[in-house]
């Protein structure tokens, strides 16, 4: 009988992360730490976009906090927010396995998998920014959809090969469905039963209230527009510059550095969007010019040792 | 023999099963057959995780093929001889000689063995699936396949009490073993037959056939309803993608809170099938949608009861959501709904949504009046008939946006003719969608289609090949259907005209014309001041000297696309009505009208009055096939050629008029009088646009023209007498002319 007993129920926010976490590292993923930039979703990790692309194997799950000013709800709305985090795994070449892997996973933070009904519902993934596309499912539980699966196709317009298995979780989301909270700010965030027990209204209500007004009403447009300029002038910029570094003598080709400007241009553009600034035809060329500074990004990462070149 | 194959795999969308089912079908028997292996019967069967295909009656081996190849004659060159031998395959003893009609030739008997049905569905099979026709179709891992998602296995036997275990090139492994339910029966075993493979299934939860799945589900739903006095509100597509999602459906009923009772009903139920994929259950005696239905995938100790609370909070979080979607819109005017269309762009040539509307709402008065509505109502409908775009609801649900509409009308309390228009308008979506037919509805729908048109038009956005972005040929047989099933007199092109002239991208471009011109003079004001230096920070005098060609050139071609803009405005109506007459001839071919019928009417005078365009198609057709009108046709035909043929000849053209007074034969006065007294009730039957009755006084002229070609030699001696028999058969096609273009009608 497989399925996790009722005593061993997660009972905080922070419980699942360490369960997903503990799992995840027992099927060999490197645990990275979330990416110190802001970023839509945890796709834009160079964990997950760089390194999926060239032939080089690859493991790694992490969470990633993910900011979209356009969902700022002051707090006041029981699952949307504007900054949230998602859990995010990445295998490459995909396993054969990978549907069971991720149902582990499931019971592993406390999903009983006899007594839910789990389903794979078609949903084709796309990220116009990115450049990716990918065909897989949205994972639901009973009607509810905890998990999107992908089997990534395409990044920045390359073909993946091999093909890269992309689990991402919502974990607000997955954590309410688990713990039974109607309200996001009402679940807990560390066990209930500690000295300080705080819930994750505790920690991000007054800050997703001020994050609002502030994605808005108050960002300064015109300086958003020319960081937005900026970033994508540096990320050429730095990859303008010929491999050989003159100081050290080697080859270095920053397609780190360049990667960063992107995801710098990629919020900056939603910040835009937020603050009601770029119009729908507009739009459009924005992200355009995003998928061009990944593309460049991208053509360079594969150039590079980690992108699958023997130097 | 019997084949049996299953490819079983990662979950198959539901859209795509059915589709991928009969294509294994098709491909594989195909594959069979083109290789001499025929069968009996062939059936395929689908689950989200597998296609199956079980074929019966499979023939053991190909027939041995037995092929008589001619060669060369006996004495032929030696080169000839042995290029023939290397053609053929064969050597010199194969070679016989036979008798041909020329003489001895060598021949060959070319024996092709039959071969083995295992070895042909091994290479048919390897073959489909590797070019298997997904809609999309994805690699996986470090696979060099294609599928539709991961293939895992494939179960592949072939025999009947011995089965063998017949090899596909694929790189997952293929044998006589599949698996069951994933949840409720891990775990893979072997079968030996399509009998024993489907039994195993069934005791592994898994009910291999569709149609079986989706009569369960309906069967169950209908009956639990059933028990409580409710029905279910049916649903074909829903069910038939639901039996898509399962292996081994269980049917589960749950409440919806009374909270949500208020919602519009097609709220509730757009919310929970394109959402949810629930079925939606309704109270016959309120009318409410007051249940829902959830198939889930399997059993559970507890009866369901955890997956059914699970669904019940889903669908809650979701009705909450429309909930205050609808409660938020209902607390917006309308007017402040339809206002904020300023903000959306239509098209960056056409301008606002606001502006599209105030077009549409222009034209709308223009039109009522023609379709009998009133024209206040109707600029008051087409004024807000865009408004529900605008509401929470409708971006949250497009596919509600004229439903919306009419509730917000409604809820506004706006007149009951409003309120329709705002729904109906839209219509008709396609072919087989319903038309409206109250005035006010009519009017709005046919002015928001034919502005759509003419802005399209205007700027050159014309459909090309399987290209049609816009959707303009559904707007235009929108147009068609909207004017004949209301019998509506429209002259098209004055409508055209107006709309495309109240197109913005005109005034646009004389806008920027304007302006460079305004450069240009300001330039040239100021160097011709001599004093005149500018400033470095609005540009000197030497900038502006260097600049000025360039701002000339500018003008010339701003001027140029001014001038080729109004010309191509002047002529886009016309352009536009034959795009209406194709998608016309595409609409009445399918009504059984025949094209060189429609031809005959569409060049006639005033073919942009649809109406009256195919009133005459219908009536000539039904002409054509009476005896006066097939014969009265080859009259016309006979006439037409001997006036082309003489015209031609002589290099003139008869179209004087002719006079009885040179009238010899009796059969030629009998014509004239026939003619003289046909022709005033033919004119009077056109007038009145009765077209049959002026089909029915063409055929008194049958008779007469029959009997003038029968006794009389138009091509006469005397040139008196030939030139007023011509001018005769000029006159009679004259008239016939006038009721249709007999001369564009074959046969």
């Amino acid at each position: 009988m497989r399925g996790a007993k009722p005593m061993d129920k997660p009972q905080s926010f922070q419980d699942i992360i360490l369960r997903l976490q503990a799992y995840w590292a027992g099927k060999g993923c490197a645990m990275l730490q979330p990416y110190d930039m802001e970023v839509g979703a945890g796709t834009f990790h160079p964990a997950t976009t760089l390194r999926s692309l060239g032939s080089q194997p690859w493991a790694a799950a992490y969470v990633q906090p993910s900011r979209r000013p356009t969902d700022g709800r002051y707090g006041e709305n029981p699952n949307r927010l504007q900054h949230f985090y998602q859990y995010q795994v990445i295998l490459k070449p995909s396993p054969p396995d990978l549907q069971a892997l991720y149902l582990g996973s499931l019971e592993a933070i406390g999903i009983e998998m006899d007594l839910h009904d789990i389903r794979f519902v078609e949903d084709d993934w796309e990220s116009p920014t990115l450049g990716a596309w990918g065909l897989g499912w949205e994972v639901w539980c009973d009607g509810m959809e905890v998990s999107q699966f992908t089997y990534f196709q395409q990044v920045a317009g390359m073909d993946c090969k091999p093909v890269s298995g992309e689990l991402t979780y919502g974990l607000e989301r997955l954590a309410m469905y688990v713990l039974g909270i109607d309200h996001v700010m009402d679940m807990p965030f560390n066990s209930p039963d500690s000295p300080v027990p705080l819930s994750y209204g505790d920690i991000f209500k007054q800050a997703e209230a001020e994050y609002a007004r502030w994605n808005f009403d108050v960002a300064d447009t015109d300086m958003l527009l020319k960081h937005f300029e900026d970033a994508e002038t540096e990320c050429a910029a730095i990859l303008e510059h010929p491999a050989d570094d003159p100081k050290t003598g080697r080859k270095i080709i920053m397609a780190h550095p360049a990667y960063d400007q992107a995801i710098k241009a990629s919020h900056v553009f939603n910040l835009l969007d937020a603050r009601g600034v770029i119009s729908v035809t507009e739009r459009q060329a924005y992200i355009g010019r995003v998928r061009a500074l990944t593309k460049m990004c991208a053509d360079a990462f594969v150039q590079t040792e980690a992108g699958g070149v023997s130097q | 023999m019997d084949y049996l194959l299953e490819l079983f795999s990662e979950e198959i969308p539901a859209r795509m099963q059915k589709r991928a089912g009969e294509d294994l079908k098709k491909l594989v028997t195909n594959g069979m057959v083109e290789a001499g292996i025929t069968y009996e019967s062939a059936a395929v069967f689908t689950t989200p995780r597998r296609l199956c295909l079980n074929v019966c009656g499979v023939l053991e081996a190909s027939p041995t093929l037995r092929e008589e190849r001619k060669g060369p004659r006996v004495g032929a060159p030696e080169k000839a001889i042995e290029g023939f031998l290397r053609g053929a395959g064969v050597s010199r003893e194969d070679l016989v000689v036979k008798a041909d009609k020329k003489g001895d030739i060598y021949v060959v008997e070319i024996v092709k063995p039959g071969r083995g049905a295992a070895e042909v569905l091994s290479e048919v099979v390897s073959e489909v699936v590797h070019n298997f026709p997904w809609p999309k179709s994805m690699r996986w891992g470090a696979s060099q396949m294609r599928w539709v998602r991961p293939l895992h296995s494939v179960l592949s036997i072939l025999g009947k009490t011995e089965v063998e275990v017949v090899p596909v090139q694929v790189d997952v492994p293929v044998g006589d073993s599949t698996e069951g339910h994933r949840f409720m029966a891990p775990g893979r075993f072997s079968v030996s037959s399509f009998e024993d493979y489907e039994a195993k299934l069934k005791a592994a939860y898994v009910m291999l056939d569709p149609a079986e799945r989706a009569d369960m589900i309906w069967h169950d739903a209908t009956n639990a309803a059933f028990a409580l006095g409710l029905d279910v509100v049916e649903d074909r597509a829903l069910l038939a993608e639901v039996a898509g999602l399962v292996e081994w459906p269980v049917v589960l009923m749950g409440g919806i809170a009374e909270d949500f009772f208020a919602l519009p009903p097609e709220v509730l139920q757009s919310s929970m099938r394109e959402h949810q994929k629930f079925f939606s259950v309704r109270n016959p005696k309120t009318g409410r949608i007051e249940k829902f239905v959830t198939v889930a995938n399997r059993e559970t100790a507890d009866a369901g009861a955890t997956i059914l609370a699970g669904n019940q909070k889903v669908l809650f979080a979701r009705l909450s959501d429309a909930k205050f979607f609808w409660e938020n819109d209902l607390r917006v005017p309308l007017a402040d709904m339809a206002a904020k269309l300023e903000n959306v762009t239509f098209h960056n040539k056409l301008g606002t949504q606001a502006e599209r509307v105030a077009r549409i709402a222009a034209l709308a008065r223009e039109i009522a009046p023609m379709v009998g509505a009133d024209a206040d109502l109707a600029g008051q409908a087409a004024e807000i008939c865009k408004a529900g775009l605008m509401s929470e609801m409708v971006y949250e649900f497009p596919e509600l946006q004229g439903l919306m509409g009419r509730y917000y009308a409604e809820a506004a309390g706006m007149p009951a003719e409003v309120a329709n228009a705002c729904e109906q308008h839209w219509q008709p979506l396609g072919p087989s969608d319903d038309v409206p037919s109250e005035p006010t509805s009519v009017a709005v729908a046919l002015a928001d289609k034919i502005d759509t048109l003419t802005g399209f038009w205007a700027i050159d956005e014309k459909p090309t090949g399987s290209k049609d972005p816009f959707a303009l040929r559904r707007a235009a047989l929108g147009v068609i259907r909207l004017v004949l099933e209301n019998d509506l007199r429209v002259g098209l092109v004055e409508q055209l005209d107006r709309a495309i002239n109240s197109q913005p991208w005109k005034l646009a471009l004389s806008g920027a014309l304007l302006n460079i011109r305004n450069q240009v003079s300001e330039a040239k004001t100021k160097l011709a001041d001599p004093n005149w230096r500018g400033s470095l920070l609005s540009g000197t005098r030497e900038q502006l000297e260097a600049d000025l060609p360039a701002l000339e050139i500018a003008t010339d071609n701003s001027s140029n696309e001014y001038q080729s803009h109004i010309s191509w405005l002047a002529e886009a109506p016309q352009n536009l009505l034959s795009f209406f007459h194709d998608r016309l001839k595409v609409y009445l071919k399918d009504k059984g009208i025949r094209h060189d019928v429609i031809d005959a009417c569409l060049a006639m005078p005033g073919n942009d009055d649809l109406t009256l365009l195919v009133k005459r198609a219908e009536a000539l057709q039904a002409f054509l096939n009476t005896d006066d009108g097939e014969n009265l046709l080859q009259g016309f035909k006979r006439a037409n050629n001997i006036l082309r043929a003489e015209e031609k000849k002589d290099g003139v053209s008869y179209e004087g008029q002719p006079d009885i007074k040179f009238a010899e034969a009796p059969a030629e006065q009998a014509l004239f009088k026939a003619l003289t007294e046909a022709a005033p009730s033919i004119e009077t039957a056109l007038k009145a646009e009765n077209i049959e009755a002026a089909m029915a006084a063409l055929a008194a002229l049958r008779a007469p023209i029959y009997t003038f070609f029968d006794d009389v030699q138009v091509n006469a001696e005397n040139q008196i007498t030939r030139r007023n028999r011509l001018c005769l058969l000029n006159e009679i096609r004259e008239v016939m002319q006038k009721v249709a273009m007999f001369s564009e009608i074959s046969g």
